[in-house]
């Protein structure tokens, strides 16, 4: 492995930036967020990057590394060329703060646009419920994620064509998906996803998914049911032609 | 003059993990107006690294379970220096707080009859950790936030925060910054709840997140509460120790509970050669026995590598010291040597620890069913912190509540594993309903405008000093190495002396601070802060463990290797002196209840 590498690392705020290098040494075992640190200590002490556990578990450092959606305590060195500089810039589906942090707000304001949990009268006098654990696990898939926002990053509905204000997004329909898949929920979100939350923007090009930190099958597992519900619904060619009579 | 964002609540949550989230809407439904500060964003606290379970007495796998056994199990855990109504109140509410969390949406894993699933842990009798696979911290974490947003809690995401603020002796808020733009942000309450969690940021080698740098401890002594039990701080035996990015991370104790054996560069299971008087009962005299236990046979006792969590890590401890260590100074653990015993025993480790193969193959490239990992002690938890009163959870400052581990009480001198989460739920539902209390109770406070001036100031102050100032990040590393090498797993007297001397000095370049660039989003910034609030942490982790002459749960003193029943009368409370110097004094418990003895006797 190489002893020094040159990150080329994306600095600036909202109105202008542009790439710095920064050589810093490096040795086996080391992650990108390592690096970062490393350059943050030694080099550029105001430097901005978002991190948290450095764990892989809480999904506060999304960055692009070379060009991938990743987070950076998960990408190892020596899994990257570093006979190249490496290229870190912040999300670009959301608007930038500084340097490698972005303003991820808007998607903790559309979640609160998605109808809240609302459970079925409790089974049992005691008020608890009984499920089956093959019920449980279906959801369990979704309710793994870490909101790292990197499949948001990835959607081109937001990322080419900046639809936030009209669609949520693979994040925002995964929690969807995890909500209309509860064994408990009476909730009823189908006209929501079709008119307001806008599913069908998604072509289920399955860019999200491949992304995934948490290999959550996203678009096959949570958005092509969402869809399937939407159709049934709106577009069933016999159930269109009963409300026509 | 620096100007401030002002708002105005009942009650200020600090913090936005279990116990924050829990308490503000806790808070939120007895009427309260409530507002929430935390340091990351929402859902990124470090709560959702917990992996094992919450503990409480559902009865649900084994029906002799109750509030009673889970009482006595929490007192003997933490060395009977438990404040024993936190222990009552914490085994008796425990389980209607898990009921809580489904009814918002938690999926716990199941039984075959489809009630929620518990599993054995250690030091609790019966299977009592309710939990979702090895990720029960993020369900926890994620169910509250999810429920919580909807109930009109105004969230102040990514902020520092400076001070708390007095109007006279009662808490009148806090001030801060927010990271984004670096604007001064006043938050006038009646009452403020702190839920910032632990410390182990002040440690070279730990398991906990970026956060938890003792922020709620600093601020809350700075406004003149008692902290008490801090010289207990939980070391876990397995953390990764290499590569260097990973160094702390935690290795489950499943690992060991599925067969995974200890050994040192010799190849010897060394845990054999150290088996406490009191454990030796119940403990395993041979391999073979030792392999029985683990694969579910009742009559074998447990192999020595599943005693308790300090004693492990003082053993590892030793074997490293001793130079018998692995390659990167820790010792093996190895799970790979199952393939003697059990047909595809690849598939069966990816089956039951499938967190841990991911882990170690993507962050160590290394397989786990084929290789034996390396290990070491970590930081993992502070038992101490803020001295609360049990019932409501406030402290010795009217007004401010503390819950979740920054408070001190339920967990005594060690804590078990489960009984964090339930913690976080038990007393952020109760330090949320009586700061909401209080509020009510309580008129408008007055803004001391001097201070919130004078804080301002001192922390723009190392923007003035610049680079030519102390460089942050290097003060944090040496601090981490200090706190490491002087007050760790094991203590003696020569060294914590010259870890507070090291303290002070440390202090003092923390006064130096110096950063370059502007006030937005400038982690150096941040770091200096931070910096100061671990000094305060770490100096009294060292006073109360200096003071402390015994060894007893989580801390072990060599110059005083055994317990003594006389310090089983105390605990150790910190205080800020009218100087501003740190006080440190010897608390008498207060005496149990008859009907609590017994219980403790009972099930003894």
């Amino acid at each position: 492995m190489a002893t020094s590498a040159t990150f080329r690392i994306w600095r600036g705020s909202p109105s202008s930036g542009e790439f710095q290098d920064y050589s810093t040494p490096v040795e086996e075992g080391m992650v990108v967020l390592d690096a970062v640190h490393r350059i943050q200590a030694q080099q550029a002490p105001d430097l901005a990057v978002r991190w948290n556990c450095k764990a892989g578990k809480c999904g506060s450092c999304s960055a692009e590394i070379n060009g991938m959606p990743r987070l950076m305590c998960m990408t190892r060195l020596s899994d990257i060329n570093l006979d190249m500089p490496v290229i870190l810039e912040p999300m670009h589906a959301f608007p930038v703060l500084r340097d490698l942090v972005t303003d991820v707000s808007w998607n903790f304001r559309a979640k609160k646009t998605i109808k809240p949990f609302k459970p079925r009268p409790p089974d049992a006098p005691d008020g608890t419920w009984r499920m089956q654990q093959a019920d449980v696990e279906r959801v369990q898939e979704f309710r793994k994620c870490i909101e790292c926002f990197l499949c948001q990053d990835v959607c081109h509905v937001l990322r080419e064509h900046h639809k936030h204000e009209e669609f949520i997004g693979p994040r925002l329909l995964v929690y969807a998906a995890a909500l209309e898949m509860h064994p408990l929920d009476t909730e009823d979100r189908v006209s929501d996803l079709r008119h307001n939350h806008n599913i069908g923007y998604c072509n289920i090009t399955t860019c999200c998914r491949q992304v995934c930190p948490e290999s959550i099958t996203i678009t096959e597992n949570a958005i092509i049911p969402l869809k399937e519900r939407v159709v049934d619904r709106y577009f069933d060619p016999l159930k269109r032609l009963f409300r026509i009579l | 003059m620096p100007e401030f964002q002002r708002f105005s609540y009942d009650v200020l949550v600090i913090g936005a993990g279990g116990a924050g989230l829990r308490a503000a809407i806790e808070a939120g439904a007895a009427g309260a107006k409530v507002g929430v500060v935390c340091k990351s964003l929402l859902g990124k606290a470090h709560t959702v690294m917990a992996e094992g379970g919450i503990a409480a007495a559902l009865g649900n796998v084994d029906d002799r379970d109750n509030w009673r056994v889970h009482f006595a199990d929490t007192m003997r855990g933490g060395q009977y220096l438990n404040n024993w109504r936190m222990a009552e109140l914490h085994a008796k509410e425990a389980p209607e707080c898990v009921r809580e969390l489904e009814a918002w949406g938690a999926l716990f894993d199941r039984t075959t009859d489809g009630r929620i699933l518990q599993r054995n842990f250690g030091g609790h009798r019966y299977p009592r950790l309710a939990h979702v696979g090895d990720r029960t911290g993020l369900e926890m974490i994620r169910t509250l936030q999810d429920h919580g947003i909807h109930t009109g809690m105004e969230v102040h995401m990514e902020c520092t925060v400076l001070s708390l603020l007095l109007d006279g002796n009662r808490i009148a808020g806090a001030c801060g910054y927010d990271r984004e733009k670096g604007r001064f942000q006043l938050w006038q309450a009646k009452a403020v709840v702190m839920a910032t969690g632990g410390i182990g940021r002040a440690f070279k080698i730990t398991s906990n997140s970026w956060e938890y740098t003792g922020d709620g401890l600093a601020l809350a002594y700075r406004a003149g509460a008692e902290l008490q039990d801090m010289e207990f701080v939980q070391f876990h035996p397995t953390g990764m120790v290499w590569p260097i990015s990973v160094r702390g991370i935690l290795v489950t104790e499943g690992v060991r509970g599925e067969g995974g054996v200890l050994r040192n560069s010799e190849g010897r299971r060394f845990m054999f050669e150290d088996i406490p008087d009191s454990y030796k009962e119940q403990t395993a005299d041979s391999e073979e026995e030792g392999w029985r236990y683990t694969q579910g046979d009742k009559n074998a006792r447990r192999p020595p590598e599943l005693l308790t969590r300090d004693h492990v890590a003082r053993c590892i401890n030793r074997e490293v010291k001793a130079g018998r260590g692995s390659p990167h100074g820790g010792v093996f653990l190895d799970i790979s040597w199952i393939k003697d015993r059990l047909p595809k025993s690849a598939d069966h480790i990816k089956r039951k620890l499938p967190s841990m193969y991911h882990q170690f193959k993507q962050l160590a490239d290394l397989d786990i069913t084929k290789e034996p990992m390396e290990v070491g002690p970590t930081t993992h938890y502070m038992m101490g912190g803020i001295r609360v009163d049990g019932d409501s959870q406030m402290s010795t400052v009217p007004g401010l509540f503390a819950a979740g581990e920054v408070a001190a009480g339920l967990h005594g001198a060690n804590r078990l594993g489960g009984n964090s989460l339930s913690d976080l739920v038990v007393f952020g539902r109760r330090a949320g309903r009586f700061a909401a209390e209080f509020a009510s109770s309580n008129g408008t406070v007055t803004i001391d405008e001097a201070k919130l001036q004078s804080t301002a100031t001192a922390a723009l102050a190392p923007f003035d000093r610049g680079p030519s100032g102390e460089n942050p990040y290097q003060i944090q590393y040496d601090l981490q190495d200090t706190m490491q090498d002087l007050v760790g797993i094991v203590r003696v007297e020569t060294e914590m002396q010259q870890a507070l001397d090291g303290i002070e000095q440390l202090r003092v370049r923390a006064e130096r601070a110096g950063i370059s660039g502007n006030r937005e989003y400038n982690n150096g910034w941040h770091t200096t802060i931070d910096v100061g609030n671990m000094v305060i942490v770490s100096e009294a982790v060292t006073r109360a463990a200096l003071l402390r002459k015994e060894s007893r749960g989580a801390q072990f003193r060599e110059d005083f290797p055994d317990k003594d029943a006389e310090w089983g009368k105390y605990n150790i409370v910190v205080r800020r002196g009218a100087e501003g110097e740190m006080q440190v004094e010897k608390r008498a418990l207060a005496p149990i209840p008859e009907e609590l003895k017994a219980v403790i006797q009972e099930m003894k």
